[in-house]
């Protein structure tokens, strides 16, 4: 059979590169992007008769318009690199943390019930300090009982972390409807509305600039601490070769437990920073989805902490610019989300011509090359 | 080498950002442009410079949603306002985004700014509390009046009316059907959103528009503890058509039920569906009799003209069939013969007060007549801080403030998943 196929050269191959220049691999990933700006534009004259370029301009108006918006922008993406940010030493040990959902959670709930139980009666820089660390240690937890079930009982850790995440789901709608306010709303409200209590203060005149703070010095220390640190080197020792690490004297389950517990800890900061710096009050909804956003923020970053900040830019931007078409040119959320799509399938579809090269009928292999 | 490639990605990112940014700088000026061309043409009418926002949960794909947008759209045309004065923000969840949205429609000039969901009153209030020129109006809130602030209003229908009358409608058909043979025990469902008064008091109005017709009939609540979920609500109407029920109601915002209940008539069962918010002909043609209505534009309409004229706008505004904020949808193929005739009966007589949806003689609760019954608690101490419901012997809703608080069950309700 196979010597019949062999007369017959298929129009198009497929073959892994050896390795490929980092311009080169960026030149793709630039193309890939700019066509998938085509591709959309011809989506959106097709359909709404449209100019494309009007509707990109309301993109990026709707992200950076005003500067309300820019800071609005900025909020969510540095919410979404902190979690990135969290998720990034657990997959570069290929430890599959679906959780990052749950650990947000887990951390907004700690959170939220400190501020609502002690909101009166601690001044809002001891509250913060003591809400900071409860959600780090919640978090902590809920990236460790994973961690721990799978150094000593190798579970799958992909179902562990995803189960989690439905207990913490439900452990946050328990709190919401104890919390309720008004009763019988089912959401909580703006907690301390009128005294502020346990907000994050103003920073350099701006709401949101301890949350810019908080997440790029964790960006910065994530960067280093997984390229120059022994834990980090472990980190990636683990996640290239368990036997190559064990070879070398690498306690595993010692890495495995230790990098869960910093990835769920730093998850669940960012509960904290999504409650207490952004939305003020607690709901399933808290995590937004982004503890499962933030999965393709690290991967397509390849765990560089200083790229995630601009693929979750990318990723707001294109959020907030949803939003801003549906209002401006009448087009829902589904156009936006064919819009966004598109272009997600575009750069995630770069990655496939970084890693393979497509040989033509006819042409020798080394041409190809 | 592989840094500074990083940092030159990083630098062309950056580039291509401002370079948008340096075209965009046109566009602001662009769309102000029609604005600003037509204030000098008629500067004596003051509807032509307010700008109105309106901040909706989901778009108009979603029948709650939808109602808010043409409601709006309808009393700004009545008005004179043109649709570049209005600017709305769709699929805004009730979460901070609110807030950044009320602010940002208030940097954006608008003076009166709306909002279509419960959940989102908590941002606007705390938007109220920034700007206090501009009113903002969370429209089915409940906070406005305790908020402390002038700036913050409530505004809800008699949704009651239109749900009791819509009842009708589902006791005619049962009363055909049970006539016919068809039906032997009157049994309703009702897929609820939460177990929240506004819900209360949507299905106890609707069941006491179908006791008003069936006086046996017995109802079942399940709620999907959300207000959209179209799955959920299919799900749930499944579950009560199986325990046997012959009409679905239902307060939740999809068009699940109303499919669901189709699909099941289609195969041969007596099943019907009364909707809500739109007509739900499209999706139910032969099993949707009819929908309860709001009729938003009434309400949107007395509340612009006030802010147009600089008016005061009352904290708390509700009104009903009086001023025809509220009704029911065309009447489907499937009703019952005499229905328009019951309908119009029904709302002649709640239109000159000689029927009380709530009337004390008409329900009990424990097996006796009601004769208090809590008011308003405002701070969850379930303690009654404002005045007494009952009165003149019927249940007085909407009066205390704008969104419903009856939240009596009554005898013959059954709430299957109450937590």
């Amino acid at each position: 059979m196979s010597q019949v196929k062999q007369g017959k050269e298929p129009l198009l191959r497929i073959a892994k590169r050896d390795g490929i220049s980092r311009p080169k691999a960026y030149g793709i990933r630039v193309i890939a992007v700019l066509l998938s700006l085509v591709v959309s534009g011809i989506f959106i004259f097709a359909v709404t008769k449209l100019n494309p370029v009007d509707v990109y301009k309301g993109i990026y108006d709707g992200a950076f318009g005003t500067t309300r918006r820019s800071w609005v922008t900025i909020r969510d993406t540095m919410m979404l690199l902190c979690i990135g940010v969290g998720l990034a030493p657990a997959f570069k040990m290929k430890f599959w943390n679906i959780g990052a959902e749950g650990q947000v959670l887990m951390g907004g709930v700690l959170t939220a019930g400190i501020m609502r139980a002690y909101g009166a009666s601690i001044p809002t820089p001891v509250l913060l300090v003591i809400m900071a660390v409860m959600s780090i240690v919640a978090g902590c937890v809920w990236g460790v009982i994973p961690a721990v079930f799978k150094a000593y009982w190798n579970t799958n850790e992909t179902l562990f972390t995803l189960m989690m995440n439905y207990v913490a789901i439900q452990i946050t709608s328990y709190c919401v409807a104890l919390w309720e306010n008004p009763i019988g709303s089912n959401t909580v409200g703006v907690i301390n509305q009128s005294t502020k209590a346990g907000w994050f203060p103003e920073l350099f005149g701006q709401a949101y600039g301890l949350n810019v703070l908080l997440v790029l010095l964790l960006t910065v220390g994530m960067f280093l601490y997984l390229k120059y640190s022994k834990q980090g080197y472990e980190i990636t020792v683990v996640g290239d070769s368990v036997n190559t690490a064990r070879y070398a004297g690498i306690s595993v389950k010692k890495v495995t437990i230790r990098t869960m517990a910093i990835s769920g800890a730093i998850c669940g900061l960012a509960g904290f920073i999504a409650v207490s710096g952004a939305s003020h009050t607690i709901s399933t909804s808290t995590a937004g989805g982004r503890g499962f956003t933030a999965i393709i923020v690290a991967w397509l970053a390849q765990f560089n902490t200083f790229v995630m900040i601009l693929i979750s830019l990318l990723l707001v931007f294109l959020q907030k610019g949803a939003i801003q078409i549906a209002s401006q040119f009448n087009l829902n959320d589904y156009a936006s989300n064919i819009i966004t799509g598109i272009i997600l399938f575009f750069i995630l579809g770069s990655e496939f011509f970084i890693n393979y090269r497509v040989i033509l009928r006819g042409k020798k292999e080394g041409e190809a090359k | 080498m592989k840094k500074f490639l990083a940092m030159l990605l990083a630098l062309v990112m950056v580039l291509s950002l401002a370079a948008c940014g340096g075209k965009k700088t046109e566009e602001p000026a662009k769309t102000e442009e029609p604005a600003k061309t037509e204030e000098p043409a008629a500067p004596a009418d003051p509807a032509a410079e307010v700008k109105v926002g309106l901040i909706c949960v989901h778009d108009e794909n979603s029948g709650y949603d939808a109602a808010h947008i043409d409601g709006l759209k309808t009393a700004c045309a009545a008005l004179g306002i043109s649709d570049s004065q209005i600017i709305m923000k769709y699929n805004i969840p009730e979460d901070e985004t609110c807030f950044d949205m009320a602010v940002e429609l208030a940097e954006a000039g608008c003076g009166i700014v709306f909002s279509d969901s419960y959940g989102h009153q908590t941002y606007m209030q705390q938007a109220a509390s920034e700007f206090e020129d501009v009113i903002f109006v969370a429209c089915t809130g409940d906070m406005a009046a305790n908020s402390g602030l002038s700036n913050l209003k409530n505004m809800f229908p008699y949704t009651y009316e239109s749900r009791y009358v819509s009842g009708v409608v589902a006791g005619m058909k049962l009363k055909e059907l049970m006539d016919a043979g068809k039906v032997s025990d009157p049994y309703v469902g009702y897929v609820g959103a939460f177990p929240y008064a506004e819900v209360v008091c949507g299905y106890t109005a609707f069941l006491l528009g179908i006791q008003s017709i069936v006086p046996g009939a017995h109802m079942d609540v399940q709620y999907t503890n959300s207000w959209y979920d179209p799955v959920a609500e299919g799900e749930v109407a499944n579950a009560l058509m199986s325990k046997g029920c012959v009409i679905i109601g239902q307060h939740a915002d999809s068009t699940g039920a109303p499919s669901a209940v189709q699909a099941v008539k289609d195969s041969g069962k007596e099943v019907y569906s009364v909707g809500y918010n739109i007509d739900m002909l499209s999706v139910a043609p032969t099993a949707a009799l009819t929908s309860a209505q709001n009729n938003w534009s009434v309400l949107y309409k007395a509340t612009l003209e006030k802010f147009i004229a600089g008016q005061e706008i009352p904290t708390d505004f509700a009104t009903g069939v009086k001023d025809d904020a509220v009704m029911i949808s065309a009447l489907g193929e499937s009703c019952a013969a005499g229905t328009q005739e019951a309908v119009d009966a029904a709302w002649a007589s709640i239109k000159d007060g000689r029927l009380k949806v709530f009337d004390t003689s008409k329900f009990t609760v424990g097996g006796e007549t009601v004769t208090t019954a809590f008011g308003l608690d405002t701070d969850g101490d379930w303690v009654n801080d404002t005045g007494e419901c009952i009165v003149d012997g019927a249940f007085q809703e909407s009066v205390l403030r704008s969104a419903p608080y009856f939240s009596l069950r009554i005898d013959g309700i059954t709430e299957l998943n109450n937590n």
